[in-house]
């Protein structure tokens, strides 16, 4: 018997329909949903899947950035560029308190700082507005612990994560029910590999940051990464002068907590080559999931973490 | 930009479903089934070489296969499986596997149900040196419930059996036959040894005697097997409306994805829930012409999310399915008999209301009867009157306003449906309908001239049902017949309707079991109302042990037709009088259903009249007599 090859645009046509049925489901079932937009690859697909799941319509609900005044200037242009170019009702969350006591990467470890600054201002940003609903671009391949998350998650109240009361999912039927004090985390990337999420940008000719392309950017090598020096708040140790190297980001976050990879893909095409080629998952240059042990996605879930 | 694909290239993403035990070696097959076909990152392989838990007997620097498909943290910490993992693997021919890696514990038959739902193919695991036992036929049962068509059998452990030939044999022809029994529509059988790696990914030359595919080359090679529709292009369209699209221009469109079959521009089209017919206009998706416009698509095939608009404006909302026309059409109904796996803590209630969530549309329902409880193991229906978490078995299930519901056979999305509880919000049963239960939109009702009412004056007095129940040997017969005589030389026109008397005719086809007796029940219920109705007091002489039944046969008659009477014999007493020999037979364990015995009696809460079974008979004819005729 000879098996014919799949082409991975068929691939990629599935994994848009389920992330487009799952968009549908979410708008109609709950009462005030929100897109959760982090302004990386994986929130640029997305937006681009929201606009198609509604079209010829506007995308019916908001979007909310959860900011740690420590993102990449560039991220934070391209964010509200993004934003007048859709006419997204865009929301900013912040842990306010927490700025004004100068929290920042340098301050407080990682865990602490992630704590802080994203799971609390997320909680609180979802508190202030009601959103009983938030979608997220996680997915399963990313890191150990999400080969079990749901596509529809559920949180208790305080939106806590319990791992033994997740709906069992069957079929395309989901159960969007939710009781008093409950709310849904939606993934409709749960089954989009990393390699997926840059074909898919490829395809469809999906605006991203330039940061994920290689330039000679500022950075100094700290334990071991490289952190690009961003802004005058990076507070250089002794004998350190940052210097222009070619290098582009793999993911993108707080610009402290990111690790860049040297690199000479500047164009998609190359990108794609050289992600094709890397055996390494996507998260082994974040800082922030290494801190704990191998469990610390898992546990910082738990608290109310994406 | 999607594509039309070809009829090979149909399912570009693979569903397939992992079962048998951690003990069987599952999850180092799947771990090297992933790290061989290079879909694991190389800083989880590496994490697999240092890593050790307990018990492991891989080398440190060698990878530990069964970590890479390690559980969460909970889970260790606390001992227990939660629940099913999914993982990506992609073939060298561009495939793309889904893996629904499902807990290989025996008592999670509920999340073995949920991994299977969406499962094209399933591998399942055996223990060559152990050979087939209750948990492969456990899987193979969800398997072929869930609707799973392809089923790979991985006979693993050759290496422990001197990779004999005779062995494989032996545990091939075992699972054929048991699988023969059930609705698999394909099973493939390979040695393999996850431990050594024959037959992975990798072709033995341990074994020559097997010429067949590796485990990857049959996952490779796989191809669905075709509904009988499906090969002829006749699959019915379903489309169920998730979400109505207004956008400017009076832009009113239907967004959904085809779950089966296919449709084109101007093809004529039913909202199945009002039955109003349409045609479809345009099929609308986001993707662009280069000139800016949107583009419209001629044609929506199965798995595709589109947006459909219609040519005239119809009731539609968000729930309803939207079919092929014709023949293609699905008639709503209220009543349906399921196979239902229970997922929750708490067991099925009877009679309490339950969201009932298909696809996008959710409507109350209740479960009005459980037919029987399936040993996942033996295939056999036992006898049940709830279900339990992880029990699976045969109901039926009434919605408060008819639905059109497919069968599970056809439609996995149309014919599959969740109950939640209604407090808690979770998710209690997943239901396969196996067909409804009732069109009675098809059958009319005729009036006659001369009624009940007519037939009262003629007759001379009231017409009544009274319904005895009670344990056999309660006296329930002695009581009727007695009662009949004395109304009978009153010139009441009376006739008895008994239990065993109708199982000699009417009601011969039936056993014990409680579905059985509760059709028993349904018939004779029917029957004493069209002889009341004709002018006639109807005693009946039933054990009908189970309340639901009695409702049911309560709910046809208007208040003050039907009389509920208990015979309240106490067990011993009956036991003792056992005027048939039954309950002998019983204890000797020939009459597993036997009410008292084997089954339960449910004792009736509020009856109309409790007679005493070992009392006066005089007393109790007197006040039955006097109940029927209302004095």
């Amino acid at each position: 018997m000879t098996s014919s090859t799949v082409p991975y645009d068929a691939v990629l046509d599935e994994l848009e329909a389920e992330a487009i049925h799952i968009y549908r489901e979410t708008a109609a079932a709950f009462r005030n949903p929100v897109l959760l937009y982090s302004i990386g690859k994986d929130s640029s697909v997305l937006l681009h899947l929201a606009q198609k799941a509604f079209a010829p319509a506007t995308i019916p609900f908001p979007v909310m950035h959860i900011d740690t005044t420590w993102k990449f200037r560039e991220m934070i242009e391209f964010r509200d560029r993004r934003a007048t170019e859709l006419n997204l009702d865009l929301r900013i969350a912040q842990n306010l308190s927490a700025i004004a006591e100068g929290v920042s990467p340098f301050t407080h470890g990682t865990h602490e700082y992630t704590r802080l600054m994203k799971t609390v201002a997320l909680r609180e940003g979802l508190d202030r507005y009601g959103f009983d609903a938030a979608v997220g671009g996680a997915r399963r391949d990313e890191e150990r612990s999400r080969a079990k998350e749901r596509i529809f998650s559920l949180r208790e109240p305080g939106h806590q994560w319990d791992p033994r009361k997740q709906r069992p999912e069957f079929w395309r039927t989901a159960n969007t029910q939710l009781a008093p004090g409950q709310s849904m985390r939606v993934f409709p990337l749960s089954n989009w590999t990393e390699l997926d999420v840059w074909k898919y940008i490829e395809r469809e000719s999906i605006p991203i940051p330039d940061l994920y392309f290689a330039k000679p950017r500022p950075v100094v090598e700290r334990d071991g990464a490289l952190i690009m020096v961003d802004d005058e708040r990076f507070p250089l140790r002794d004998g350190e002068t940052p210097e222009l190297r070619m290098v582009r980001f793999r993911t993108l976050g707080c610009y402290p907590l990111t690790g860049a990879v040297e690199s000479k893909a500047d164009t998609m095409k190359d990108l794609i080559r050289e992600m094709s080629g890397s055996k390494y998952s996507e998260r082994s240059g974040r800082l922030i999931d290494g801190e704990g042990g191998s469990e610390s996605m898992e546990g910082k879930k738990k608290e109310g973490y994406f | 930009m999607a594509i039309t694909l070809s009829a090979a290239q149909l399912t570009p993403v693979l569903h397939l479903v992992t079962c048998g035990s951690v003990d069987d070696g599952k999850s180092t097959l799947i771990g090297r089934l992933l790290a061989e076909t290079g879909s694991v990152p190389l800083d989880t392989l590496d994490y697999a070489r240092r890593t050790r838990r307990g018990g492991s007997t891989v080398p440190v620097g060698e990878i530990d296969y069964s970590l890479l498909t390690d559980g969460l943290e909970a889970e260790r910490e606390q001992g227990i499986t939660i629940d099913v993992a999914y993982r990506h693997m992609n073939l060298p021919n561009g495939r793309r596997v889904l893996v629904a890696d499902s807990p290989g514990h025996e008592q999670y038959t509920r999340n073995m149900a949920v991994a299977a739902s969406n499962g094209d193919v399933a591998i399942l695991m055996v223990d060559a040196a152990r050979g087939v036992r209750a948990q492969t036929h456990r899987h193979l049962t969800i398997c072929a419930l869930m609707g799973v068509k392809t089923i790979i059998v991985a006979v693993n452990k050759m290496d422990l059996v001197s990779y004999e030939h005779a062995t494989y044999e032996e545990i091939s022809g075992s699972v054929r036959a048991a699988a023969a029994r059930l609705d698999v529509a394909e099973i493939i059988t390979i040695p393999v040894s996850a431990f050594s790696g024959d037959n992975i990914t990798v072709a033995s030359t341990n074994m020559p005697w097997y010429q067949g595919p590796t485990l990857l080359g049959a996952l490779e090679e796989w191809e669905p097997v075709p509904s009988e529709a499906a090969a002829n292009g006749t699959e019915p369209f379903r489309f169920p409306v998730q979400f109505i699209v207004r956008a400017d221009g009076n832009f009113r469109g239907y967004a959904g994805t085809v779950v089966s079959g296919s449709v084109a521009r101007g093809d004529s089209i039913v909202i199945a829930d009002s039955g109003r017919p349409a045609v479809v206009d345009r099929i609308v998706t986001y993707d662009l012409h280069t000139d800016g416009h949107i583009k419209d698509l001629d044609r929506a095939e199965w798995g595709q999310a589109v947006t459909i608009t219609l040519d005239r404006e119809v009731d539609v909302t968000r729930g309803d399915v939207i079919t092929g026309a014709d023949g293609d059409s699905l008639e709503p109904a209220d009543r349906f008999a399921v196979d239902m796996v229970w997922l929750g803590e708490e067991p099925l209630a009877h009679g309490r209301s339950y969201l009932l969530i298909s696809g996008s549309r959710s409507v109350p329902a209740t479960v009005t009867n459980v037919r029987h409880k399936t040993d996942v193991v033996t295939g056999h229906h036992d006898a049940a009157r709830i279900l339990e978490m992880n029990d699976i078995g045969r109901v039926e299930v009434a919605t408060d306003k008819p639905v059109p519901l497919d069968t599970y056979a056809m439609c996995r999305d149309t014919g599959g449906f969740l109950l939640v509880d209604r407090v808690t919000a979770d998710t209690v049963a997943a239901g396969m309908v196996v067909h409804s239960m009732r069109r009675s939109a098809n059958v009319k009702y005729h009036d006659y001239a001369v009624d009940h009412e007519a037939r009262k004056l003629l007759m001379g007095h009231d017409a009544k049902v009274v319904w005895l129940t009670g344990l056999s040997g309660a006296g329930k017969s002695t009581i009727a017949d007695a009662t009949v005589r004395k109304l009978h030389s009153l010139g009441v026109h009376t006739y008895v309707l008994d239990g065993d008397n109708v199982r000699h005719g009417l009601n011969k086809d039936l056993g014990f079991t409680p579905e059985d007796r509760a059709e028993n029940v349904r018939r004779v219920a029917e029957v004493s109302k069209l002889m009341r109705d004709s002018g006639v007091v109807v005693l009946v002489a039933l054990v009908s042990p189970f309340t639901a039944d009695r409702r049911a046969a309560k709910e046809l008659f208007e208040p003050g037709e039907f009389l509920e009477v208990f015979v309240d014999t106490p067990l011993a007493v009956a036991q003792e009088r056992d005027p048939k020999g039954l309950y002998a037979k019983a204890a000797a364990g020939k009459l597993p259903n036997m009410t008292g015995v084997g089954q339960d009696y449910e004792i009736p809460v509020h009856p109309d009249l409790v007679l005493a079974g070992n009392g006066d008979l005089d007393a109790s004819v007197d006040s039955l007599v006097k109940a029927i005729l209302g004095e």
